[in-house]
């Protein structure tokens, strides 16, 4: 146990004298949650729209206005002719045109009847979709207002409640995404590499001719990352609840235990990759490039699982980071208990075995 | 030049000598582009919805066959109590709880006013939103056909109605795929030239063999060109690979000039591999150059407008991404692979790429030394 402990402490030392890596270590989680907490937005705002009017009457004016006045839409030009619509989008600012007919206003009121075009830049249909159906919305609006005084205003009305995020805000879904990604990464990444390291420049040698058992090794390694990254999960909720006001409805305690579940689940990742790895070259590619977008965009954190294709649903299950992003949000947004997560804290445990059983199968005694 | 031939070479025997690397390199980022793109989509299929129905009338039945007809919702449990309702919600069984009131049925009769409920689990606060508006519309159409029935008999007076129409440019059947494909195909190549060349270096730095590269007569400036042209390949190379998957898998068809793609490519390429390469003479360990890699490569592609639109950002955060080579490069992408945009259409991104490769790479030649501490 003495000669256990002489080694982790080695690892510590090994691990804050490379000043730069702690720096980046534990500046990196920070800077990317204070960024992305900030910078990323789903929801329509500001879009850059043209208008092109052959008419130019009271009522257009008055759809404009209601149009730019909203925030969801900004001016960005005038067109004066069709031509011009698809010099707009290629020039990539204008993402939305709107064309009114001539004599809007007099069509409109004699006939009953006048017509409004609506293109959109579908090269992000995402995009497109949303800003077709914001300006309809409007558009629609003003009809209403147009019919007030002939009592047809809707008589069954909705109203809606945003039930674990009233104020919409795309924060709270981001930061569980985070704290997710950053964890999966730092303990995949840093265990993987210093064990690859050590193969590669010789030490592991070294180290397995000493009496310590290869698991001691092992573990001695990956403890100094899970308190590591212990200490990252903490910053990151502390960060979280007062900079971003992200709200915490569950328990504390539950949580730092999956977390520490999750934390072992990719740091016992990390051993895997290095048990196959040869060269560090090698074991950051595997964890980096090919972890990263896999994380990004299977798990959760961005694409809503329920949209894809039933395969890749399916796929999807093999990502450790959709599991515990399910858990995070509901302890931290819904105030669930162990009862309601159970399931998917069983897969992590479950995966985390699988990991190092195949790992320590793996694993060579000899080099 | 026969010197840069000779690095080349030993570079190249290098990649092909490490069968690990290999599928690595060009094996992995091709599975990804494929799986991935299927992913990334923001398209809401159905939502699950958890109905209560207080009322239990012919109305009442109407308006749930009209949430089971339509193809956004799929009705999956109901009940008479909110409680049971929200329960759903918070175990993902159900997106949205609709609440249809007592008397209902009553009220419209009446000519009294009432009210829908939606509760809907925002957690997803972008796909909620969509989702309500979908359920909002059967709403009020719901209750439009219900004024007209009451209106029938009595006089039907015309009502002025703007007609909307609309059509989708470049992309007509809103395919997220095209879309998505051209900008993961991006961060792929990104990545193997980025990371490789940024452990290139500092990887000889580490098991010493940089030192007798260094007492070698190459000049600095060979070196250089020596290591960074092998890297340039492998990422063009991958461009087209991929531009050729993405055309087979998501019928693509590219729009613009191929030539001004791959020139522009190029461009970009050697702005990364200039930031690789300054980060492989700052770091001392190949630990460290993988960190600050990474730290790099996640800002560039969460702030790259890949995901999420950058004109939906904060205006600091839009101004920050003109200094994100990455981002310039997915909008030449998207505009000249979808729109078939011409050179004139991207000579911001191109002029911005250009003064970003002659930063770095002077940068990284102007650290590079050939002593070793």
């Amino acid at each position: 146990m003495k000669k256990f402990l002489g080694f982790i402490i080695k690892e510590f030392i090994s691990i804050f004298r490379d000043k730069r890596t702690m720096v980046v270590l534990f500046g990196m989680p920070i800077a990317q949650l204070i960024i992305f907490g900030f910078a990323i937005r789903n929801e329509l705002n500001d879009a850059t729209i043209a208008f092109f009017d052959q008419s130019n009457d009271y009522m257009t004016e008055q759809i404009k206005q209601k149009l730019v006045s909203s925030n969801y839409f900004k001016l960005g030009a005038n067109l004066q002719s069709n031509g011009m619509i698809e010099e707009a989008f290629k020039g990539g600012k204008i993402k939305e045109v709107i064309i009114f007919e001539p004599n809007f206003a007099q069509k409109l009121l004699k006939d009953g009847g006048a017509k409004i075009q609506i293109i959109t830049d579908a090269s992000d249909p995402n995009m497109a979709q949303t800003l077709l159906s914001y300006t309809s919305a409007i558009i629609k609006d003003y009809q209403t207002s147009l019919n007030k005084q002939s009592d047809l205003a809707p008589i069954i009305q909705s109203e809606v409640k945003m039930i674990y995020n009233p104020e919409i805000r795309s924060t709270y879904m981001f930061v569980p995404g985070l704290i997710a990604l950053i964890l999966l990464l730092v303990c995949a990444l840093m265990t993987s590499i210093a064990i690859t390291k050590e193969k590669e420049i010789g030490t592991m040698e070294v180290l397995l001719v000493s009496p310590l058992k290869p698991i001691e090794i092992i573990i001695g390694k990956v403890i100094p990352y899970l308190l590591l990254s212990f200490f990252n999960v903490i910053t990151i909720l502390i960060l979280a609840r007062v900079v971003f006001n992200v709200p915490f409805v569950g328990s504390y305690i539950l949580f730092f235990f999956i977390a520490l579940i999750f934390i072992m689940t990719a740091l016992s990742l990390g051993i895997l990759i290095s048990s196959v790895a040869q060269t560090q070259q090698a074991a950051m590619m595997m964890s980096l490039a090919g972890l990263l977008l896999p994380t990004i965009i299977l798990s959760g954190f961005i694409f809503p699982i329920s949209n894809m294709p039933l395969l890749l649903q399916w796929f999807s299950n093999i990502i450790p980071a959709k599991w515990f992003l399910i858990i995070a949000k509901g302890i931290m947004l819904k105030g669930v208990g162990f009862d309601h997560i159970w399931k998917e804290t069983l897969i992590l445990c479950g995966m985390f075995l699988f990991f190092i059983l195949i790992s320590i199968k793996k694993f060579k005694v000899r080099l | 030049m026969r010197i840069i031939l000779f690095i080349l070479r030993k570079e190249f025997i290098q990649i092909f000598r490490n069968k690990q690397m290999l599928p690595i390199i060009f094996v992995m980022p091709i599975l990804q582009l494929l799986i991935l793109v299927n992913a990334a989509t923001f398209e809401i299929k159905k939502v699950n919805v958890h109905l209560i129905d207080r009322d239990q009338s012919t109305y009442s039945a109407l308006l749930r066959e009209k949430f089971s007809a339509s193809s956004n919702f799929n009705i999956v449990n109901s009940s008479f109590s909110e409680k049971a309702g929200i329960e759903d919600l918070s175990k993902n069984k159900a997106g949205m709880v609709v609440i249809i009131p007592k008397d209902f049925e009553k009220d419209l009769r009446n000519n009294i006013k009432t009210k829908i409920q939606f509760l809907m689990n925002a957690e997803d606060s972008y796909s909620s939103g969509i989702s309500y508006s979908y359920g909002n519309s059967i709403v009020s159409s719901f209750s439009e056909s219900i004024l007209s029935q009451a209106l029938q008999g009595s006089q039907q007076q015309t009502t002025p109605t703007i007609d909307i129409e609309y059509s989708h440019w470049y992309n007509q059947d809103l395919d997220y795929k095209k879309y998505m494909a051209s900008g993961i195909l991006v961060v792929l190549i990104t990545m193997i030239a980025t990371f490789l060349t940024s452990m290139n270096i500092v990887r000889e730095k580490e098991i010493g063999t940089i030192e007798q590269l260094n007492v070698t007569p190459i000049k600095k400036i060979q070196f250089i060109i020596g290591k960074l042209i092998p890297f340039l390949i492998i990422g063009l190379f991958e461009l087209a690979f991929g531009l050729v998957i993405a055309i087979i898998a998501f019928d693509i068809t590219i729009l613009g000039n191929i030539f001004l793609l791959f020139g522009l490519a190029f461009v970009y390429l050697l702005v990364m591999l200039g930031i690789g390469l300054w980060i492989s003479t700052v770091t001392e360990t190949q630990q460290q150059a993988m960190f600050i890699a990474w730290f790099i490569m996640v800002i560039f592609i969460l702030m790259g407008g890949l995901f999420t639109p950058i004109s939906s950002m904060p205006d600091w955060a839009q101004t920050v991404t003109i200094f994100n080579p990455v981002a310039q490069f997915i909008e030449i992408m998207r505009r000249v692979l979808l729109k078939g945009s011409g050179f004139k259409d991207v000579t911001t991104q191109f002029s911005l790429l250009v003064a970003y490769a002659i930063f770095t790479l002077s940068v990284s030649i102007f650290r590079y030394k050939k002593v070793s501490d």
